[in-house]
């Protein structure tokens, strides 16, 4: 091998090695662009509904209210015949089996609605109406196309029948898409087309809520007291060893002690917020205490001697001049440690967060759920409406996290100071 | 009651805030003496000494109150002639009693569970009544010796400050009492764990299946079902999967970690560089449910299609998939932390070889990594430890039933699975499945703490090599 060859050799490897590099950066992005985009085209069809006009008459002799009735009287009145009554009218049905399907495109809900659209209209008692009624999540998944009508009949859930009302539906333009409202303010549900992340909203609120007030004040006393006036002895190292140890703890490992502690030992309510924003806020201390610790050190000692300089004691010197000066680092390190604690799913569903709850939660000690177990409830679901829903709900997640970690770079890069 | 009390103190607290103030002012004036710290201090010293021991009292006493209450009023029912024959029962009655004095229960009421429901509301009133009066004497003992202290005109500031201080201290404190919290808790089951099962079955055994004891009593086992118990509890099918699946992320990770790590260090202009590495950095930021969701819905399938055209039966719940996808939740562990220790080396070692005419990657492969490595390898041990404590990713991807395989395309469980599946729902304590979970919980705990304390001296052996 002459000397050129030899060159030639080592800078193709040069040559290689880059690519590698390049490679790996490159896969790391593809990956993040491919998750964002297979989250993104599940999920974005989620935030529509379909929805099927009907037209509604309040009978007055079925429902049996009179013109003025009072709100109890229409809370109590059945409106379950005039709903059927109606939904059976936008298509003919020969038989019972045929009624049955023809109701069944329908969401379990319909009667709800139309008797919704009563409690906000009194005067239509005897009259009729056009009301969108909220589709069945077949025929919402078929309307989104996410629904393959090729399959032979007796493996779809959409029977030809229906098939045959739907495409008369569609040429009519009596079937709609409309703004899901239901997806952010209902909770819970069997039923994808009504099931919505409502009450995981409230759930995750209060858990981050309950975190942030306990872990964000212990977390800066206890990094003032490790950077500032702890003396230098056995005691102050094993604190730190702790702390540096409980960061790399496993969430779950959290959860158990969760569970004998917090829910065995004191008895606090199973599957609250309560207890979720204890746990999340056991776990997200040390990940806060390290990065307060940081920009506590991050500030100059010649702030601190020149404070004492002037006959400020210790304390004034810390509290007056330093602390302020660390603030934006404490509060990006303390925004990035409650976005991690909103992602937290196993320590979660430990504590019974995983209890299938209908209602929204109104206080942070009733049973809730919130989104990431949200998220792992859902996709445990067979129902193809719960895939969009859960990648829905894995966007609205995404875009808290986001948003969180761009207030956190902000805060850092306008207000803290830069010292060489 | 505790609100009311709380509110109370609050108020008083910051009336004698203003009251200390203006009081250590007029004696001031009064007196023509000055003062040994600005009227403020002695402020703030009459809230600390009116709040701190009242609160800590109240909070010492609301969480005694129920255990001895409880125990208090199962043993008058006890006198009384109820019958129960073990703790769960005993509670059983006193939540009878609870709800009965709550007015919430609607079952039969004899005449045993009445007797007990008014001797609850006896004592109930008279705990209330003490702790109300308790509190009130300590406010005003406290308030007084502060007042008199403040008269004497001590030197407030320092006071305040010292009391500021261990308030400090107390949080710091809170860090070990998180560590010795998940301690004792992880202990207190094991133990009752290994008093059912020998340590070394569980150790040892090769057979994990805990639905065998499940709704079980482990006080009251006999002999034949011990027997059988004794085989359910077997660790090493789950060792063997949490570090089969680790393995496979690593395998994902370290290559694409290092790699990267080196081309940011290394290659990457500083335009590249400020853009790439938050995006990386993103990859450790989404939350693992969201992998877990990604893994077992679109990954899993994928690979079965793609082993069906092959020929091969690939489980939708491989451990390839959650490996594959656990990997790249990793590899901006592996990526930052060795970027930060290449960084770290000094420029010198580098000029030196350059200078002999090494090119840039021989440098690197030659020079620049063997410097440091042992700050890359205690980033990887980090990532290892992440990797086994990853709970969501296998929890939704992997399997559930404990095969000893080493085939990936198979389905197999690992540690942090098992725990969840067997606490999920409702639980029975006391019974050895649940407790088992708490002896996985430990294993991990302790394997993650020895792995990481590893990783932590070696990179900050590595550092203090070049600072």
């Amino acid at each position: 091998m002459t000397k050129e060859q030899r060159l030639k050799k080592r800078h193709n490897a040069e040559k290689r090695f880059r690519f590698y590099g390049l490679a790996s950066i490159f896969f790391a992005l593809l990956f993040v662009l491919i998750l964002v985009h297979n989250i993104f085209s599940k999920g974005s069809s989620a935030f529509m509904k379909t929805a099927i006009n009907v037209e509604v008459f309040y009978d007055k002799d079925l429902l049996e209210l009179e013109p003025g009735a009072s709100e109890e009287d229409i809370l109590e009145a059945d409106f379950f015949d005039i709903t059927i009554e109606s939904l059976l009218k936008v298509y003919p049905a020969k038989n019972m089996d045929e009624e049955d399907a023809l109701i069944e495109l329908f969401t379990t809900d319909a009667e709800i609605e139309i008797k919704k659209a009563f409690l906000n209209n009194k005067n239509l008692i005897g009259k009729k109406i056009n009301l969108e009624i909220t589709a069945s999540d077949d025929i919402d998944q078929l309307h989104k196309g996410n629904y393959p009508r090729d399959l032979p009949e007796d493996r779809r859930r959409i029977s030809n029948f229906q098939l045959e009302i739907y495409d008369v539906l569609v040429e009519n333009k009596t079937i709609t898409k409309n703004f899901n409202n239901y997806f952010f303010k209902n909770g819970d549900s069997r039923d994808p087309e009504i099931a919505g992340i409502g009450g995981a909203l409230v759930g995750s609120f209060y858990s981050i809520l309950i975190c942030l007030l306990l872990a964000f004040p212990v977390a800066v006393l206890a990094s003032i007291y490790l950077e500032e006036f702890a003396p230098k002895n056995k005691i102050t190292d094993f604190i730190e060893i702790n702390i540096n140890n409980l960061a790399a703890v496993p969430s779950i490992v959290y959860g158990l002690l969760a569970l004998q502690i917090l829910l065995a030992t004191i008895q606090l309510p199973r599957s609250t917020p309560l207890v979720a924003g204890i746990t999340l806020a056991l776990m997200t201390l040390p990940r806060i205490i390290i990065p307060c610790r940081a920009s506590l050190k991050a500030v100059p000692p010649s702030i601190r001697e020149g404070a004492l300089a002037v006959g400020a004691s210790k304390f004034q010197s810390v509290f007056h001049h330093v602390v302020p000066l660390a603030l934006p680092g404490t509060l990006s390190g303390t925004i990035i440690g409650l976005a991690q604690a909103l992602g937290e799913t196993a320590p979660l569903i430990l504590i019974g967060m995983v209890a299938f709850v209908v209602d929204i939660p109104s206080t942070p000690i009733d049973p809730s759920s919130s989104l990431p177990v949200q998220v792992y409830l859902w996709s445990e679901s067979a129902e193809r409406g719960f895939v969009e829903k859960t990648s829905a709900t894995i966007m609205m997640l995404l875009s808290f996290l986001i948003v969180m970690n761009f207030l956190a770079v902000y805060l850092r890069q306008k207000f803290e100071k830069r010292w060489n | 009651m505790n609100f009311v009390l709380i509110f109370l103190i609050t108020i008083f607290s910051l009336s004698l805030f203003f009251y200390g103030r203006s009081k250590t002012k007029s004696i001031a004036i009064e007196k023509n003496i000055k003062l040994n710290a600005l009227p403020k201090f002695y402020g703030y010293y009459l809230v600390l000494w009116c709040s701190i021991p009242s609160l800590v009292f109240l909070l010492i006493w609301s969480l005694f109150e129920p255990v001895i209450i409880k125990s208090i009023i199962i043993e008058t029912a006890a006198n009384q002639g109820a019958i129960f024959n073990d703790k769960n029962e005993a509670n059983l009655i006193y939540e009878k009693i609870k709800a009965i004095h709550l007015g919430t229960y609607f079952g039969d009421i004899d005449s045993i569970l009445r007797e007990s429901a008014l001797a609850y509301a006896k004592f109930i009133n008279l705990f209330t009544n003490s702790k109300v009066v308790l509190i009130f004497a300590i406010v005003i003992a406290s308030v007084i010796y502060s007042l008199k202290k403040i008269n004497k005109n001590n030197k407030a500031r320092d006071d305040v400050e010292i009391i500021l201080k261990g308030l400090l201290f107390v949080s710091s404190l809170i860090a070990i009492l998180t560590t010795l919290g998940i301690i004792f808790s992880l202990l207190f089951e094991s133990i009752k764990f290994f008093s059912v099962i020998n340590i070394f079955d569980y150790l040892f055994g090769t057979n994990w299946s805990p639905q065998r004891a499940f709704v079980r009593d482990a006080s009251s086992i006999t002999a034949a079902e011990f027997e059988e118990l004794k085989d359910a509890f077997g660790f090493i099918p789950l060792i063997a999967g949490t570090t089969f699946i680790a393995f496979i992320a690593m395998l994902v990770a370290v290559p694409i970690g290092l790699f990267s790590g080196i081309y940011m260090a290394e290659y990457a202009s500083l335009k590249i560089r400020r853009i790439s590495k938050p995006i990386i950095e993103i990859l450790a930021g989404i939350p693992t449910v969201v992998y877990g969701f990604f893994a077992a819905l679109t990954v899993g399938p994928f690979f079965r299609q793609i082993g069906e055209n092959f020929g091969l039966t690939v489980s939708s719940e491989s451990a390839l998939a959650a490996g594959l996808i656990m990997g790249i939740m990793i590899i901006p562990y592996v990526s930052s932390l060795s970027d930060d220790v290449i960084n770290s080396v000094p420029q010198s070692l580098r000029d030196g070889s350059y200078a002999i005419g090494a090119t840039k990657s021989e440098t690197i492969k030659k020079v620049v990594i063997p410097a440091a490595l042992p700050g890359i390898i205690g980033s990887i041990l980090l990532a290892v430890s992440r990797a086994i404590g990853e709970t969501m990713i296998v929890v939704m991807a992997a399997g559930l039933a404990a095969n000893l395989t080493i085939n990936p395309l198979e389905s197999t469980t690992t540690i942090t699975t098992q725990i969840v599946m067997i606490l999920v729902g409702d639980q029975e304590f006391d019974s050895p499945k649940t407790q088992s979970a708490f002896a996985l919980g430990l294993t991990l705990f302790i394997a993650t703490l020895i792995l990481n304390y590893i990783a932590q001296r070696a990179v900050k052996k590595y550092r203090e090599k070049y600072d």
